[in-house]
């Protein structure tokens, strides 16, 4: 809003009442639109150094050229989702706006989002798990991704006797329970391992999902995505949700454990499950950090993939879009992502770029991990009701509701939304 | 429903003593003239606000009952279509998850409404004596009230944990007896947790209530009860107590409200968990319809609240009506 | 009484007092009493950072504005509203007084999404200069923010009971003088109903959606950082790793208005609720 047309607005309006800034229009964030200006969303509110970043873009891209003007206003994340959807049931999306990687099929299938149209000379530089797809078309690609994987320190894992898993040879099912139940023995802590379980939203699905995947189960059946049967409650799925719980009524986890692994940095937890963004505050405080491999329950060690990722909406400028990601898609501006937030950079020659996940970096393992075990959660527009289902039932796992019914009751919300929804285009 | 009942009982006694008593006014030609501008002023002066209130929340409701009916999503590429009942059968057939929201919002209420009235009123009554600093208690019992109810929420999600404060508190009176015990992660306490700081938050505007309605009894009677050698318990049960009649009926509907309207505590601090332990009726209007998508069918859990609301304030009017 | 007193304000104490330490002197004093005494490290670091994070001033404007503006409006419309129930004849006032009834047991949490759709299709006429130009829809502004929140049911209710309370044959007296109902209303009838005015003022900026606790309306209807309410704030502190001291400070920041605002008005507020309370 232009203190100018405020003025302005105020003396049209002949000074009444509601002369304040109640009578400006602010639009000129928002309605994509061929009008050479870009509006630009991103959920990075209160993270300063993001801003900074997607601000540094916005300016040198500014700066490079005459026909577009491109502008920024960052969200928080939480409610992040619920501000988009809101803004597109009245149409007023801006052109450019970030996206959580699982959320593109269904943001494109409602008609959000339009295809990219970027070259797989710039694309085929970026790990698969950042770039957005349904139904074949790309839709979205992200700056950087993130890992999951198990925080430990070498001092206690000797201590206790454990090996120390490799890629080349992961903890086994058995080796995990085995090393959990040493960590604890001595009692020198309350739990064996942290897997931050207050987190509500997203990170059910994203964090103990993959566990699910590595036991052979999954969200639904990936050949026709038209079901969940089997998939999430078969005996693969039985058995997860049964080991998963199992942790918890033992004792080993905490039914309770806060956001961001705060029962492993206080010195409750002996390991902890948890991401990347976490990693640099766990080297601060412990000298011994170890970055593991999640283990292989039989069908190879997963954890989860896609994150934050920018789209072109359906109604912005497709030209000033694009002309906008082949921008802030250099590796330079990767590598400065992820050099502000310690994130993990989406491109190799980026990755050289940064500190710490370079070929000879201390948080190197975490650019290996996401390669070799990445799953994407399901690519279909159902995702919206799985993860909020899943995160529902996965909780009633989790303080000790009985396993089988609730996977039951999951499969049948998710599979009678995809009917209601004639199979979603699938 | 409160409101009509007073508003109908007010109108009532005024207007019939204005009949009874015949007051001299305007002769009968003004008379009438008088009425029809009383008409179009009347009119007027209702304008904005009727407008206003069509718009913005008859409207809205309006809309969200013919939802109710179609199989409407909050983004589709699809058009709605007219479904019949089908929400409304599966709601009260299939949707397990909403029964037990039923059952937890009627239980929540069924508790916190004797629980913040009476409550209310013990305070009212501590705070109306004539002691040193009651303007200080007044003060902190209503602080809660002040303080936001999503500042409230992450507050209490705090102390609530396995080694958080109350935890702690209860372990120091029982004299290290207690062992702690995660509240807000055990579906058999959550309820009970939330039931606390809900009653915590809310009690000081009911105290405040019964408060203006303690002071509007005249001292003059409490001194005529004093004489006659009655005891503090008596004057209270037969003095007090009848003469709060109003203020009771006005906080038992306000209550219910509220109390059947539990959403904000149960979003922040247990997303309807554990096992489905917190889940309300708000709750997964709020979740089935808008973050699930499945507008519709929130339309039709919505309508059904409604009509339970209206039904149960209907019968509370009915219970506490006067029988003279 | 005083033991009834720490329990109100335990929980508000050990969050100004959390707000001074570092997380991880917030966790491990959290078992012990420790957590309401301010012990160890202390700083402000906390409160500087949440102006790092957050636009707090910004927010608070917008805040104060919002509220000022749905208070100040809420009290002319719904008190005309509530004057015309309560004290004059005419065709439809059973009709409105049955509506407000309705709607007093209709949650706001229950009506959003149709509400979100409606205003952002409704128009408004802007001005370009001094040409009037017609626009659609009202998201990312702070009439989406103001308007729809102006008229109460419980508001009207309020008022209605009260001026039932007043002295019968104000008006016609007036009339006799040749005052219309306006002036009646504005130099009798108003002034004659300050506590209740004081009342419903309160009670906007404490229960109403949109004033000081407006939270998923906002989070809704507006998208530009510059027109944000105080409470949406609150979510810019769970960003990955959430910074628990810095929730507590900005927690803080954001009670202490209300608090100073009911110190300084605590004696009229309780004397005109109880002024303006339940008559019968």
């Amino acid at each position: 809003m232009q203190r100018r047309n405020l003025m302005k607005l105020a003396a049209a309006s002949g000074g009444a009442a509601l002369a304040g800034p109640a009578l400006a229009a602010c639009t000129t964030t928002s309605g994509g639109s061929a009008d050479g200006e870009l509006a630009l969303w991103s959920q990075a509110a209160g993270s300063p150094a993001e801003v900074e970043v997607t601000e540094a873009i916005i300016k040198d891209f500014n700066g490079s050229q005459d026909t577009y003007k491109a502008s920024f206003e960052p969200f928080p994340q939480e409610v992040y989702n619920d501000t988009v959807n809101a803004a597109a049931l009245s149409g007023d999306l801006p052109d450019l706006l970030t996206v959580d990687g699982p959320n593109v099929p269904n943001w494109a299938w409602a008609g959000h989002l339009q295809p990219l149209d970027l070259s797989t000379e710039l694309t085929d530089k970026f790990l698969p798990t950042v770039l957005g797809k349904f139904q074949g078309e790309l839709y979205a690609v992200g700056h950087w991704e993130a890992a999951c994987s198990i925080f430990a320190r070498q001092s206690v894992l000797d201590a206790a006797d454990v090996r120390v898993p490799t890629m080349e040879s992961p903890w086994t099912r058995e080796e995990f329970d085995d090393a959990l139940q040493r960590v604890v023995a001595d009692g020198a802590y309350q739990w064996a391992i942290d897997f931050s379980t207050a987190d509500t939203g997203e990170w059910f699905p994203y964090a103990y999902s993959p566990f699910l995947q590595s036991f052979g189960g999954d969200l639904i059946n990936r050949d026709t995505y038209l079901s969940a049967e089997g998939a999430l409650n078969g005996p693969e799925a039985l058995a997860w949700g049964q080991w998963f719980q199992g942790l918890f009524t033992s004792g080993l986890a905490n039914v309770e454990s806060p956001v961001g692994a705060e029962d492993f940095m206080q010195g409750k937890a002996a390991m902890a499950f948890h991401g990347n963004w976490g990693a640099l505050a766990a080297m601060d405080l412990y000298d011994d950090m170890l970055f593991l491999p999640p283990p292989d329950f039989g069908n190879g060690p997963k954890i989860g993939g896609g994150s934050w990722q920018w789209a072109v909406t359906s109604t912005a400028d497709t030209a000033g879009a694009t002309s906008w990601l082949e921008t802030a898609f250099s590796d330079e501006y990767v590598a400065e992502f992820c050099n502000q937030t310690g994130q993990i950079p989406a491109t190799d020659a980026a990755a050289e770029l940064t500190e710490h996940y370079g070929t000879d970096g201390d948080l190197r393992m975490l650019v290996d991990y996401s390669k070799a075990y990445a799953v994407l959660r399901p690519e279909t527009p159902a995702y919206t009701v799985i993860a909020s289902v899943f995160s529902q039932y996965a909780g009633n796992i989790v303080h000790g509701g009985d396993v089988q019914e609730a996977l039951d009751a999951a499969v049948a919300e998710i599979d009678a939304d995809i009917e209601s929804n004639s199979g979603y285009g699938f | 429903m409160a409101s009509a009942k007073l508003a109908s009982r007010a109108s009532a006694s005024t207007e019939g003593a204005a009949a009874g008593a015949a007051p001299p006014g305007p002769s009968r030609p003004r008379r009438r003239s008088f009425a029809r501008a009383e008409q179009r002023a009347g009119a007027a002066f209702a304008v904005p606000g009727v407008a206003l209130l069509l718009l913005f929340v008859i409207g809205p409701a309006v809309v969200s009952l013919v939802l109710a009916f179609t199989n409407a999503r909050l983004i589709s590429p699809t058009p709605p279509e007219f479904v019949g009942l089908e929400n409304f059968q599966r709601a009260f057939g299939e949707d397990a998850t909403f029964h037990k929201s039923l059952l937890n919002t009627f239980l929540f209420a069924a508790v916190v409404v004797p629980l913040q009235g009476g409550l209310g009123l013990v305070l009212a009554l501590l705070v109306n004596q004539k002691l040193a600093g009651r303007n200080f208690f007044r003060t902190v019992f209503f602080l809660p009230v002040i303080t936001s109810m999503v500042v409230v929420s992450l507050l209490w999600r705090f102390l609530y944990q396995e080694d958080g404060l109350i935890n702690s508190a209860l372990s120091m009176v029982t004299g290290g007896a207690w062992a702690g015990q995660a509240w807000l992660a055990n579906p058999s306490t959550a309820m009970g947790a939330i039931v606390v700081m809900s009653v915590w938050q809310g009690v000081g505007f009911h105290m405040i209530i019964w408060l203006a309605g303690l002071q509007t009894i005249p001292e003059e009677i409490y001194e005529a009860g004093a004489l006659d050698g009655t005891t503090p318990w008596q004057r209270f049960r037969y003095l007090t107590l009848p003469l709060l009649k109003p203020t009771f009926v006005f906080v038992l509907i306000t209550i219910t409200i509220a109390a059947m309207s539990l959403f904000v505590q149960v979003n922040i601090m247990t997303a309807g968990g554990p096992v489905g332990s917190t889940s309300t009726i708000v709750f997964q209007i709020v979740q089935k319809g808008f973050q699930q998508q499945q507008m519709g069918y929130g339309a039709a859990l919505s309508l059904i609240f409604f009509c339970i609301v209206l039904a149960l304030a209907l019968v509370q009017r009915h219970l506490t009506r006067d029988r003279d | 009484m005083t033991v009834l007193a720490g329990f109100f304000l335990f929980p508000i104490v050990f969050m100004v007092v959390a707000s001074l330490k570092n997380d991880h002197q917030i966790f491990a004093d959290m078992n012990s009493f420790k957590a309401f005494l301010p012990t160890g490290d202390l700083s402000l670091a906390n409160y500087a950072a949440v102006f790092d994070r957050v636009p707090f001033w910004r927010f608070l404007g917008n805040t104060l504005f919002v509220t000022a503006m749905v208070t100040g409006f809420g009290l002319v419309v719904n008190s005309m509203c509530g004057y015309a129930l309560a004290r004059m004849r005419w065709k439809g006032r059973g009709l409105v007084f049955g509506l407000i009834i309705a709607t007093l047991i209709l949650p706001f949490d229950t009506t959003i999404v149709p509400l979100v759709y409606l205003v952002a299709n409704l128009p408004w006429v802007g001005f370009n200069g001094l040409t009037p130009v017609l626009e659609l829809g009202w998201l990312n502004t702070y009439r989406v923010q103001i308007i729809p929140f102006i008229v109460n049911a419980f508001s009207i209710f309020l008022f209605a009971q009260y001026f039932k309370s007043l002295p019968k044959g104000l008006e016609e007296a007036a009339a006799i003088d040749g005052a219309g109902w306006l002036r009646t209303y504005w130099r009798i009838i108003v002034p004659l109903s300050k506590p209740v005015f004081a009342t419903v003022a309160i009670l906007t900026v404490v229960t109403s959606p949109a004033t000081w606790n407006a939270y998923l309306w906002p989070l809704m209807t507006v998208q530009s950082e510059e027109l944000r309410p105080v409470m949406v704030g609150v979510q810019y502190f769970f960003q990955l790793d959430t910074a628990w001291g810095e929730v507590m400070a900005y927690m803080t920041m954001i009670t202490l208005p209300m608090v100073i605002v009911f110190l300084v008005f605590q004696r009229a507020f309780i004397q005109s609720i109880a002024s303006a309370g339940m008559k019968d």
